[in-house]
C-alpha cells in the first residue's frame, strides 16, 4: 500500500493553483473577437409582455445583436426540459409547463430572462440593454406557498388549477391512521423550511463558442455535470448529435447544488455565438445570481408522531407543501418527494408513515437542490417532532432516541417508505457525539451563562440521509429521465503514470487528491504519478456529475472497477513474462509477484511492455486503458448525531452557536482532512440556514433579499469552531465501503441548533421557533412566551 | 482616456484607461491577472482583495486612475521565487480552502492582518475576516491557517 | 457604470473651483460610498475630483481639548490613531467597527458624513459628541448638519475639511450590526460632555437623532438603571425584514444602557 493510499490525510494536489492565482475559471477565459451578453430580465413577478422594442438598442455603440422569445422559436430552438416526472396519487402526471430560455409572451418571476443584447464589450451590452423597451401588463401574483394555495388564487400557470404540480403520496395511509389510533400519546409540530439561496462565491458564467466551418459549438460553463448539460442542449434545444457539441466545466467555484441544473444562459450563449459568429461571454452580477440561480428548500410543513406509553414510535403523518417556483429546474420534482418523504423514518423503527406531498407553482425563481436537497427538510421536521415529543412524554430526549433507533443487528432495515438501509451504528455515533461534546456537563455551563445574564441551551439531532444517487433502475421507477451511474477511465502511459477521467466534476471537493488516492492504493503508485481529469465530454466518457454525495460512493466506486480491470490484464502480461501461470501471479505493493517467491515485475515494467508488446501474450490487445461504468447497487445511508450548544442574549434576541459537536458516519474515509473541511462547510451552512439565511420575497414577488446586503451569508464571527469526528461503518454493497459526506453537515445540523434554541427558551414556555431565529424573531418568542406567561 | 502608472507585482506598468475602469477590471480584463476574483457587485464579499500601498483593498471599490503612482499586490504578487508566502502554505497545510474561488482575497486579507497583528488571536481574525466571505470551508480551517500562519511570520 | 472625467486638484481651493464649475461633478473620497452607488448606476457624475491627494485633508490633533480630525482621514487610521485613543477613545473603538478592514482601510470620515447613510456608525459620534463640522466655508454644528435620509446641510459644491469633536468625560458607542449588511441596525453613542448628556441614535430612523427622553434621564443620573422602564416611541422609526420599527425602539433603549455601562 501507497502511504498516500486510502485514509491517508494528503494534502490537496489542486491547491497551489488556487492558491497562486492560477485557478481557471470560466469569467477568467478570454477568446479573440470575443462579445459580451446581457440578459434582460424582467422586473415583475408576473406580467403580459406586450411588445418588445429593440430598435434603439440595436442601433447603440457596440452592438451585435438583440434577440428575443420570437427568435427563438423562429428558429425552433427547444425548451429546457426538467430530468424528473413526477405522478400524483391519482395516477396523473406532473403539470410540466414549458420553459423557454427567452420568454415569448408572459413573465412569471422577477429576472424571468425577456431579450438578451450582445455587443462588443461587457459595459455596452449592459448599457444598451437599457435601451431594449418592453411593454408589460402586470398581473397579480403569488410569491409564497401560503398565496399559492389560497382559495382564488392568482395561477402562474393555466394547466396548473389551485397552482398544483402534483399532489404525491408515499407510505401507507390506512396502517398509519391505524397506528394512531391506538397511541398514547399523539404530538404535532408546524414548521417552515426557509427558502434558501445557495451563494456560491464564483457566480454563475458561460462562455459559447461555435466554428462555422465543423458546424461544432463548445460551451465553457460554471457547471457540477457537463455531460447532463451537453445531453439536454444537443438533444432538446439544438437538435444536434452530442458530438456537435463540448462542454467544459473548468474550475468551478463552488455549486452546493445551484450548478447541476441547465440554465437558459448556457443556451443562450451558444445560440448567440452561432447568430453573432464571435465568442460570447456571460457573467452573473451577483444581484443577478440571486433572482436567476435556483433556490431551495422553500416547505410548509405539519408533521404528528404517534407514541405508546413506553415511549416508541407507532406512526408519523407528514403533510407538506413544497414550492418549486415559476418553472421546473432540471431536479426539482424530486426534491421534494424521493429525496424527502423517503428519509422520514430517520434512525427509528416507526412502523407506519404517510408523507403527502403538494408541490404549487409560484411567481418566484425556481427551486431545485441545494446541499442536502429534501433530507435536510426531512430531517429537521422529524427532530423536531422527536424533541417535542420528549418534552410532552417526559422522556429524555437522549433516551426517547435511543429507545426508537434501529439497531445495528437489524441491518438490512427496511424502512415503511421504501429504503432499505444497509448498515450503521446509531447508538454509537449518538454516545460518541454526547461525550464529545460534553453532553452530561452541560447544566453547570447553563449555569454559568445564567450568571452572565445569558440563555444557553443545548440540542441535538440524529440523522439518517441516503445519498450516492442513485440505482439507475430504481431512480427510472421513480420518475427519473436520465441513469445515475458513473463512469471512470483509467488510462496508462507507457511508463506507468495514469491519468483518470471520471464523469464527476471537483468543484471544491478535491477529487484531483482523493481519486489519485485511491489509485495510489490500488496500483502502488506515489500521487505524483497520478492525474485526474475530469468536467470536460471531450475527453471523460458520460458521466452524471456531482451531486447528491454521490461523486465517491458512484465515481469511485466507478475507479475502483476500472482500476481492477486495469490490474488483471497487467496479470496476464506479467505472467507472459514472468513465464508463470496466471493464476500464481498477485498484484501486490505496486508488483506483480510470482506468489511465493522473489521474481516479480513493477506495474511501469508491465505497463512498458502493453505499449511495446515484443514480448506478450498471444491474442491480448496492446495498450493498457479501461474504462469501467458503475451503477449502484442501493442509495448509501451516512448517519450521525450533531449536538449544538447556544447561548441567548434574551434583551436583543442574538443567538451566539458557541459549540457545535459532528459526529458523523460517512463510510470508509479515503482522505480525512478532506472529509472533516466537507463537515465543516456543511455545518455552516446548516447554521446559516438555521440562525441567519433566509429568501424573502414581498406578496407582490418582488425578492426583499436580492444582494449580499439583504440575504446574511454566514460570516467567519457568526461561527464557531466546529468538533467533528468520524466513526465508521463501512457501505457494504460498494467497493469502497464509502457512503458519503458533502451534504451531511448541512442536514443533521439545523434541527439541533433549533433544538438547542428551544431548550434554551423552553423553561420561558418557548415551544418552537422558526428558521431563521433571527435576533427579532427570538426576541418576540421571548417576550410573547412572558405575555401568556 | 487618462494614462497611469503603477508598480504592479514590484514591476511597473503604464496603461490608459477609463476613469470608470475598476482597478479589477483592469486586473482582469486588460492585464490578464485573474486571479483576483469578482464574487458580488455590492463591496461586500471580498473575492476581490489585493493590496494597495501594503494595505488590503477591494479592488472592486477603487478605480484604477486612483492607483496612479501607487504600489499594487495581488495574489499573483505573493510568492517569490516560487516559494508559496506562509500564508499561502499555512492555506495548503490546514486545508483552509475548497473551491479556491474566495482563497486569493482570503489570502490577501489575511496578509494584512499578519501584517499588522503577527500574533493574532481566533477572535481577532474571526473580526478581521469580516469582509471575506467563504461558502466552502465553514471558515474554521481559514482561522486555523491564519493563526498557524502568524505563529510562523517573523 | 457611465464614464466621467477623473481631477486632481493639488488644493481644497482647488477642489471646490472644480466643483463649482461643473454642476455634475463630485468628490471622491475613498469611495467606498459612492462607488457602489455609481455602481447601482445610482449616481452618475460627470467628473469625479479627487481628494486623496490633499495634505490640507489629513491628519489628526489635539487643539486644547478639542480633537481635531481631517476629512480625509480613513476609518482605519482613527481607529489605529494614538491621539484619538487618548482624547476620545470611543470614536476609534467605532471607527474600528465600521464595515470591515477593507472598508476601513479606504473609506474616509468625511466621506460618511457627506454621504450621511442613515444606518452609518460616524454620525451617531459626531452627533453625540456634540462635534463641529467644518467645511472649505464654515462650521456646521453636529445639531444642524444631518438633515435628513441621505441629507445634510452641505450645500452641492461644499467640502468637508475636518471634523472637531469636543473631548467628552465619557463616552461610549454600542453598536447592534445588522445581519447581513453590517451597518448599524441600530448604533446608540452616549457622551458626558461640556454639552451635558449626549444620546445619538443611528440605524433606527431615517436620519441620526437624538433620544431627549434617554438624553433626560441619563442627565438626572449617569448609569444605566437610569432607563429602565423607559421607551422609545416607534413612531417615525424605519421597519425592514431585519428589525421592525417596534424591535428597534426596542434596541435603542437596551444599546443606550450598554453604552452607558461601557462608560463606566
Amino acid at each position: 500500500m501507497s502511504q498516500d493510499g486510502i485514509g491517508a490525510a494528503v494534502k490537496r494536489k489542486e491547491d497551489r493553483r488556487f492558491l497562486t492565482g492560477a485557478g481557471h475559471y470560466t469569467d477568467d477565459l478570454s477568446r479573440p473577437g470575443q462579445a459580451f451578453l446581457h440578459v434582460v430580465r424582467s422586473p415583475f413577478a408576473h406580467a403580459r409582455v406586450k411588445a418588445i422594442r429593440a430598435d434603439a438598442a440595436r442601433r447603440a455603440p457596440g452592438v451585435l445583436a438583440v434577440l428575443t422569445g420570437a427568435d427563438l422559436a423562429r428558429e425552433k430552438i427547444g425548451n429546457i426540459p426538467t430530468g424528473w416526472l413526477i405522478h400524483s396519487k391519482d395516477g396523473t402526471p406532473m403539470v410540466e409547463p414549458p420553459h423557454p430560455a427567452l420568454v415569448t409572451d408572459r413573465v412569471r418571476h422577477v429576472g424571468d430572462q425577456v431579450a438578451v443584447v450582445v455587443a462588443a464589450t461587457r459595459d455596452q451590452a449592459r448599457e444598451a440593454a437599457v435601451l431594449v423597451e418592453v411593454d408589460y401588463e402586470e398581473l397579480p401574483a403569488v410569491a409564497s406557498v401560503a398565496q399559492a394555495v389560497a382559495p382564488g388564487a392568482p395561477l402562474v400557470w393555466g394547466q396548473a388549477p389551485g397552482n398544483t404540480c402534483y399532489d404525491w403520496t408515499l407510505g401507507d395511509e390506512a396502517a398509519t391512521d391505524a397506528a394512531f389510533a391506538k397511541a398514547k400519546t399523539v404530538v404535532s409540530l408546524d414548521v417552515v423550511n426557509n427558502r434558501l439561496i445557495p451563494n456560491a462565491i464564483e457566480p454563475r458564467a458561460a462562455l459559447g463558442e461555435y466554428d462555422r466551418a465543423t458546424g461544432d459549438y463548445t460551451l465553457h460553463t460554471t457547471s457540477q455535470n457537463p455531460h447532463l448539460t451537453r445531453l439536454l442542449l444537443a438533444a432538446f434545444s439544438f437538435g444536434v448529435p452530442e458530438h456537435k457539441l463540448r462542454v467544459v466545466a473548468p474550475d468551478v467555484g463552488g455549486g452546493f447544488g445551484s450548478k447541476i441544473f441547465h440554465y437558459a444562459e448556457e443556451l443562450l450563449v451558444l445560440w448567440a455565438a452561432r447568430t453573432v459568429g464571435r465568442p460570447v461571454r456571460w457573467t452573473a452580477q451577483r444581484s443577478e445570481s440571486f433572482m436567476s440561480d435556483a433556490h431551495g428548500r422553500d416547505h410548509v410543513s405539519h408533521g404528528e408522531l404517534a407514541l405508546d406509553a413506553d415511549g416508541r414510535f407507532l406512526g408519523l403523518r407528514v403533510r407538506t407543501v413544497a414550492n418549486l417556483g415559476a418553472y421546473l429546474s432540471t431536479f426539482a420534482p424530486a426534491v421534494p418527494t424521493y429525496l424527502y418523504g423517503t428519509l422520514f423514518a430517520g434512525c427509528y423503527r416507526t412502523p407506519a408513515i404517510h408523507v403527502s406531498v403538494r408541490t404549487v407553482f409560484t411567481n418566484t425563481v425556481p427551486v431545485d437542490a441545494y446541499r442536502g436537497a429534501g433530507r435536510p427538510e426531512a430531517v429537521f421536521l422529524l427532530e423536531r417532532l422527536v424533541d417535542t415529543a420528549a418534552r410532552a412524554t417526559g422522556i429524555d430526549r437522549v433516551e426517547l432516541r435511543r429507545r426508537n433507533f434501529v439497531q445495528p443487528d437489524q441491518f438490512p432495515y427496511q424502512t415503511p417508505v421504501a429504503l432499505q438501509y444497509d448498515s450503521g451504528d446509531y447508538g454509537a455515533t449518538l454516545a460518541a457525539a454526547l461525550d464529545k461534546a460534553g453532553w452530561a456537563g452541560f447544566e453547570a455551563r447553563r449555569a454559568e451563562a445564567r450568571t452572565r445574564g445569558k440563555l444557553r441551551g443545548i440540542g441535538l439531532s440524529t440523522y439518517v440521509e441516503a445519498c450516492g444517487l442513485a440505482p439507475s433502475a430504481l431512480a427510472g421507477a421513480l420518475g427519473a429521465r436520465a441513469g445515475l451511474y458513473e463512469s471512470a477511465g483509467v488510462r496508462v502511459d507507457p511508463t506507468g503514470s495514469v491519468t483518470v477521467f471520471t464523469g464527476t466534476h471537483s468543484h471544491g471537493q478535491g477529487h484531483e487528491t482523493t481519486f489519485a488516492q485511491i489509485v495510489a492504493e490500488k496500483l502502488g503508485l506515489p500521487l505524483d504519478r497520478v492525474e485526474v481529469v475530469h468536467g470536460d465530454t471531450a475527453r471523460t466518457s458520460f458521466g452524471m456529475g456531482t451531486y447528491g454525495s454521490r461523486s465517491l460512493a458512484v465515481g469511485g466506486s466507478a475507479l475502483v472497477t476500472a482500476l481492477q480491470k486495469v490490474i488483471d490484464k497487467g496479470k496476464k502480461i506479467a505472467a507472459h513474462l514472468l513465464e508463470a501461470g496466471e493464476g500464481d501471479v498477485v498484484f501486490e505493493g505496486g508488483r506483480y509477484v510470482v506468489a511465493g517467491t522473489d521474481r516479480a515485475k513493477t506495474f511501469a515494467e508491465v505497463a512498458f511492455a502493453a505499449y511495446v508488446p515484443h514480448k506478450y501474450p498471444a491474442g491480448l490487445e496492446p495498450g493498457l486503458e479501461e474504462t469501467a461504468f458503475y451503477d449502484p447497487k442501493n442509495f448509501t445511508y451516512p448517519a450521525g448525531c450533531h449536538v449544538c450548544e447556544v447561548e441567548i442574549d434574551p434583551e436583543t434576541g442574538t443567538t451566539r452557536v458557541v459549540a457545535l459537536t459532528a459526529v458523523d458516519d460517512v463510510g470508509v474515509v479515503i482522505n480525512p482532512m478532506i472529509v472533516e473541511g466537507q463537515v465543516h462547510g456543511g455545518l455552516a451552512q446548516g447554521v446559516g440556514q438555521a440562525l441567519l439565511e433566509g429568501a424573502l420575497y414581498d406578496d407582490a414577488g418582488q425578492l426583499l433579499s436580492g444582494s449580499f446586503l439583504g440575504y446574511t451569508m454566514p460570516r467567519a464571527s457568526d461561527l464557531p469552531a466546529w468538533q467533528v469526528a468520524t466513526r465508521i461503518t463501512p457501505c457494504t454493497h460498494n467497493p469502497l465501503g464509502s457512503k458519503g459526506v458533502g451534504e451531511v453537515g448541512a442536514i443533521g445540523s439545523p434541527p439541533a441548533v433549533i433544538n438547542a434554541v428551544v431548550d434554551a427558551l423552553a423553561h420561558l414556555g418557548v415551544r418552537h421557533v422558526d428558521m431563521p431565529a433571527t435576533p427579532e424573531r427570538v426576541w418576540r418568542a421571548i417576550r410573547g412566551a412572558a405575555a401568556k406567561g | 482616456m487618462p494614462t497611469i502608472s503603477l508598480k504592479l507585482n514590484g514591476a511597473p506598468v503604464t496603461v490608459e484607461v477609463e476613469g470608470r475602469t475598476l482597478l479589477v477590471e483592469l486586473l482582469r480584463d486588460r492585464l490578464g491577472l485573474t486571479g483576483t476574483h469578482v464574487g458580488c457587485d455590492t463591496s461586500q464579499c471580498g473575492a476581490c482583495v489585493v493590496h494597495l500601498d501594503g494595505r488590503s483593498v477591494k479592488s472592486c471599490t477603487l478605480f484604477a486612475v486612483e492607483c496612479d503612482g501607487r504600489e499594487v499586490r495581488t495574489i499573483e504578487g505573493l510568492a517569490r521565487d516560487g516559494e508559496l508566502h506562509p500564508v499561502q502554505q499555512a492555506f495548503h497545510e490546514a486545508h483552509a480552502l475548497q473551491c479556491g474561488f474566495c482563497t486569493p482575497g482570503m489570502v490577501m486579507s489575511a496578509v494584512d492582518l499578519l501584517a499588522r497583528h503577527p500574533g493574532a488571536g481566533e477572535a481577532e481574525i474571526r473580526s478581521w475576516l469580516e469582509g471575506n466571505l467563504c461558502r466552502c470551508t465553514g471558515y474554521e480551517n481559514i482561522v486555523r491557517a491564519v493563526k498557524a500562519a502568524g505563529r510562523r511570520t517573523p | 457604470m457611465q464614464d466621467f472625467a477623473f481631477l486632481r486638484p493639488e488644493s481644497v481651493a482647488a477642489a471646490v473651483a472644480a466643483l463649482k464649475a461643473r454642476p455634475d461633478a463630485k468628490y471622491l473620497g475613498g469611495g467606498q460610498s459612492l462607488i457602489p452607488v455609481m455602481k447601482l448606476g445610482l449616481s452618475m457624475p460627470s467628473d469625479l475630483v479627487a481628494l486623496a491627494g490633499l495634505t490640507e485633508l489629513r491628519g489628526i490633533r489635539r487643539d486644547g481639548k478639542t480633537l481635531v480630525v481631517g476629512a480625509g482621514t480613513t476609518h482605519a487610521e482613527v481607529a489605529a490613531s494614538p491621539e484619538v485613543r487618548a482624547a476620545v477613545p470611543a470614536l476609534a473603538e467605532l471607527a474600528g467597527h465600521i464595515g470591515d478592514p477593507q472598508v476601513r482601510n479606504r473609506g474616509t470620515l468625511g466621506g460618511s458624513l457627506a454621504h450621511a447613510d442613515p444606518s452609518a456608525d460616524y454620525p451617531a459620534a459626531v452627533l453625540a459628541l456634540g462635534a463641529s463640522v467644518v467645511t472649505d466655508r464654515r462650521t456646521v454644528p453636529a445639531d444642524a448638519f444631518f438633515t435628513g435620509m441621505f441629507q445634510t446641510a452641505l450645500t452641492a459644491d461644499e467640502l468637508v475639511v475636518a471634523v472637531r469633536f469636543p473631548e467628552p468625560e465619557k463616552a461610549a458607542y454600542a453598536k447592534f450590526p445588522h445581519p447581513a449588511s453590517r451597518f448599524a441596525l441600530v448604533g446608540v453613542m452616549v457622551a458626558k460632555g461640556p454639552a451635558g448628556v449626549r444620546v445619538a441614535v443611528t440605524g433606527a430612523g431615517p436620519c441620526v437623532f437624538r433620544a431627549a427622553p434617554l438624553e433626560a434621564a441619563l442627565s438626572g443620573r449617569f448609569a444605566p438603571e437610569a432607563l429602565d422602564g423607559l421607551a422609545v416611541p416607534e413612531a417615525g422609526l424605519v421597519g425592514d425584514p431585519f428589525g421592525s420599527a417596534e424591535y428597534r425602539a426596542h434596541l435603542v433603549v437596551v444599546l443606550a444602557r450598554r453604552a452607558v455601562a461601557a462608560c463606566a
